[in-house]
């Protein structure tokens, strides 16, 4: 018999072999092992993961279908909040969020919630279990721009209350985030993005791609000749931050989206594909979040020795728990508490290492995490020749420069009610990273939600 | 899928397609760019647009084959298709929400390099609509290399061919028949120069000399060209600016050009490569460098 304090192991590639190839690092639950760890839910009254979770799913009460083995009646409970659950968990900070309020968890190892949802979706995915249809189409017509997870979210939501949804793509490839930014190693592209995409279309939901709002057409022509009732921006994050350093327009000097983009969207680590990536001997990634540890983790499967460079202390870096851990496994080599203050460049142009200067902790900033000072005289040089910039966006300004009355923040984002979405133009909703700056997947699509449930009270009478 | 209505090969390595995509065509505007995609395996090419007919919902496009998808687009023939094609990106030229009777007013010269005469054609043409005439020059390598000739004549002032061998029209590069021009006592408001980055730096460097404003069309690398990738930033004066967004078209008397030809040099190994597997296909057993090939 188990340990009922510690949670079933999930089967993993080996640290060394992953290193060296793109395919899943984690190979989820079987039958077997979800029916056991979901034995381990002890269905709280008054379960507080629900809480925990931005889209507010049904935990104890999927969990206690899977401990039944009745994986598509935990399927439908999920689906009532979230169309993307074989996303979700995978890329769902879990550990902040439901399995941070479980129970078992204050005595133990709490729920492995993530890798029993992911094992639902799975399931569904591989025995193609269907989600539930509107039963009635009302005819209203609603615009979502993106097809990210706020945008793909708040499309499923719509099409299951009955509205005719179509949403509007830039690139040439469905998912957003999940498709050019996240890598296939953490979130497979055809197995699971595509085939969850799949399934909202099979809601109703009607996508259009190569289409970027503000230039393609506008948001007020949507609303005025092409007759939608409500459009909900779920664009996205926009412009990569840089840090403003001598090099920076260097060869050999990326930002993590374009790293990420060749990589995960145009396949260049596949070889039969037309695009070209820099295959760097020796990799400095800059910046510590999920976004770093991404490309970090890359550029390390694309053969190169791999640094983070981070101005904080391990303690501060804002990636999650599982990603620091993988990644330190497979082998990328962290350089904490030191911050680059110029790129080394040759007379050709390209990067040869970066000058970099030691940091220690100061008084916590306005962001209560204690701010990074320099050490003077600290000053040394990292060799490399390739430098990643994983340090943020800044909001895209097409869509609010081209669509009237639409109200921005001094950060440049859009304005959005928090609980239904509404932004200071009649009719026009918003949610995800064109809101609230970079965040995660899942938060964009609790805002998706969001968005649907406030254009669905908006139309209601309409 | 963008069908092709028409293909058609101007010159060596140089093509013209007119392609379906409605969208584009009843939004875009002269300066503005596209970003096309042959199919799952090609690049995100970006290609300026060189006429739209908003009725039909085609526009034209011209490139030059370079890496490998080009040379893959280059065998496209009519009634094929593109997978993806995406815009307009980009804002469209400056002119084109100015007061016309200030336009009127102004002398304005256009200057076009090889395959950049392409981009220069919906400029004058826009122009030319608005009862605005405007002198050209095109340079090419040589008379074979010269494109879109009739094209300019029907909608420019005064249209001056360049060769650089001498074989047709003026002998010598595009800057030299601008010093020509000048010392006729010509006097230039305004000049655009598109074409390659050296040429647009040459052109820069003499028009900075004599005082004339000259506008530039910046085709850095690019990805997605929507302000995401940051590939195609460069720096513009002491700014860094992203061409996708920003541009594509800047002063040209504040661009570092020298440093605008590094970046776009970046992928060159790496496309050598792929070109030696596209041209070596089946019979290729590595010596590229990346396949794990054993030569």
């Amino acid at each position: 018999m188990a340990d009922v304090l510690k949670r079933i192991p999930v089967r993993e590639q080996e640290p060394k072999v992953r290193a060296t190839n793109f395919e899943e690092v984690s190979y989820g639950y079987n039958k077997e092992e979800a029916m056991e760890e979901a034995t381990r839910c002890i269905n709280c009254k008054n379960a507080k993961c629900i809480g925990g979770c931005p889209v507010s799913i049904n935990i104890p009460g999927f969990i206690e279908a899977v401990k039944n083995g009745d994986f598509e009646k935990a399927y439908e409970v999920i689906g009532e909040s979230s169309s993307l659950p074989a996303v979700c968990g995978r890329v769902c900070p879990q550990e902040t969020q439901c399995e941070e309020r479980c129970i078992r968890g204050l005595k133990g190892d709490p729920v492995s919630i993530g890798k029993l949802e992911r094992f639902v979706a799975d399931y569904a995915l591989e025995n193609n279990v269907m989600p539930k249809k509107a039963e009635k189409l009302n005819g209203k017509k609603v615009a979502v721009i993106g097809a990210g997870p706020a945008g793909l979210s708040c499309a499923g939501d719509l099409a299951k209350l009955g509205y005719d949804v179509t949403v509007f793509e830039a690139l040439h490839k469905l998912g957003g985030v999940l498709v050019y930014g996240i890598p296939e190693f953490r979130l497979p592209k055809d197995k699971v993005v595509a085939k969850e995409i799949e399934k909202v279309k099979e809601l109703g939901v009607k996508f259009e791609t190569d289409v970027v709002i503000g230039k393609s057409t506008t948001i007020d022509q949507l609303i005025d000749d092409e007759g939608f009732q409500a459009v909900f921006i779920g664009s996205g994050a926009g412009l990569p931050m840089f840090m403003g350093i001598p090099g920076e327009t260097a060869n050999g000097v990326f930002s993590a989206n374009e790293f990420l983009t060749r990589s995960n969207l145009m396949k260049a680590f596949d070889e039969s594909y037309d695009t070209p990536i820099k295959r760097g001997k020796k990799v400095a990634v800059v910046g510590g979040g999920n976004v770093a540890m991404d490309a970090a983790r890359t550029a390390l499967r694309l053969g190169a020795e791999v640094h983070i460079v981070y101005r904080r202390s391990e303690e501060e870096l804002p990636a999650r728990v599982e990603e620091v851990h993988h990644a330190k496994e497979e082998g990328i080599i962290f350089n904490l508490l030191t911050n680059p203050t110029e790129i080394l460049v040759d007379d050709k142009g390209n990067v040869t290492g970066m000058k970099v200067i030691k940091m220690e902790l100061g008084e916590p900033d306005a962001s209560g995490r204690r701010r990074p000072v320099a050490i003077p005289g600290s000053e040394f040089e990292i060799e490399c020749d390739t430098v990643i910039m994983s340090l943020g966006t800044s909001p895209n300004p097409l869509i609010a420069s081209t669509t009237k009355n639409l109200d921005t923040n001094k950060w440049k984002c859009i304005v959005a009610e928090e609980d239904n979405g509404q932004t200071s133009k009649a009719g026009v909703f918003a949610g995800g990273d064109a809101v609230t700056g970079a965040a995660t997947v899942i938060l964009a699509m609790g805002a998706g939600r969001a968005g649907a449930k406030g254009i669905d009270e908006y139309l209601a009478d309409k | 899928m963008y069908k092709i209505v028409k293909a058609e090969k101007l010159a060596d390595k140089i093509y013209l397609m007119d392609v379906v995509a409605p969208r584009v065509a009843t939004h875009c505007e002269p300066g503005e760019f596209v970003i096309v995609k042959m199919d799952e395996k090609g690049e995100r090419v970006p290609l300026t647009i060189c006429n739209f007919d908003r009725e039909k919902g085609t526009i034209t496009i011209v490139f030059q084959t370079i890496g490998a998808s080009t040379t893959r687009m280059a065998e496209l023939k009519e009634g094929d298709s593109f997978m993806d094609i995406v815009g307009p990106l980009g804002n469209p030229s400056e002119f084109v929400h100015e007061d016309l009777e200030v336009l009127k007013k102004k002398k304005m010269l256009f200057v076009g390099g090889g395959v950049g005469a392409a981009p220069v054609l919906p400029q004058v043409k826009w122009l030319h609509e608005h009862g605005i005439d405007v002198d050209v020059i095109i340079g090419a390598k040589n008379k074979e290399m010269l494109i879109l000739e009739d094209e300019f004549k029907a909608v420019s002032g005064n249209y001056y061919p360049c060769t650089d061998d001498g074989s047709y029209g003026w002998n010598g590069m595009v800057t030299t028949k601008i010093e020509d021009l000048v010392s006729q006592g010509i006097k230039y408001d305004e000049c655009v120069a598109i074409g390659p980055m050296i040429m647009m730096k040459f052109c820069c460097l003499l028009t900075k000399k004599l005082e004339i404003p000259t506008i530039v069309s910046m085709n850095p690398i690019m990805v997605d060209g929507t302000g995401m990738c940051g590939a195609c930033r460069l720096h513009v004066g002491d700014e860094i600016k992203f061409a996708c967004v920003d541009g594509p078209e800047f002063d040209g008397h504040l661009i570092n050009f020298d440093e605008a030809m590094k970046r776009q040099a970046i992928y060159k190994t790496e496309e050598g490569r792929k070109m030696l597997e596209l041209q070596e296909g089946d019979t290729h057993h590595g010596g590229c460098g990346v396949c794990g090939g054993d030569k």
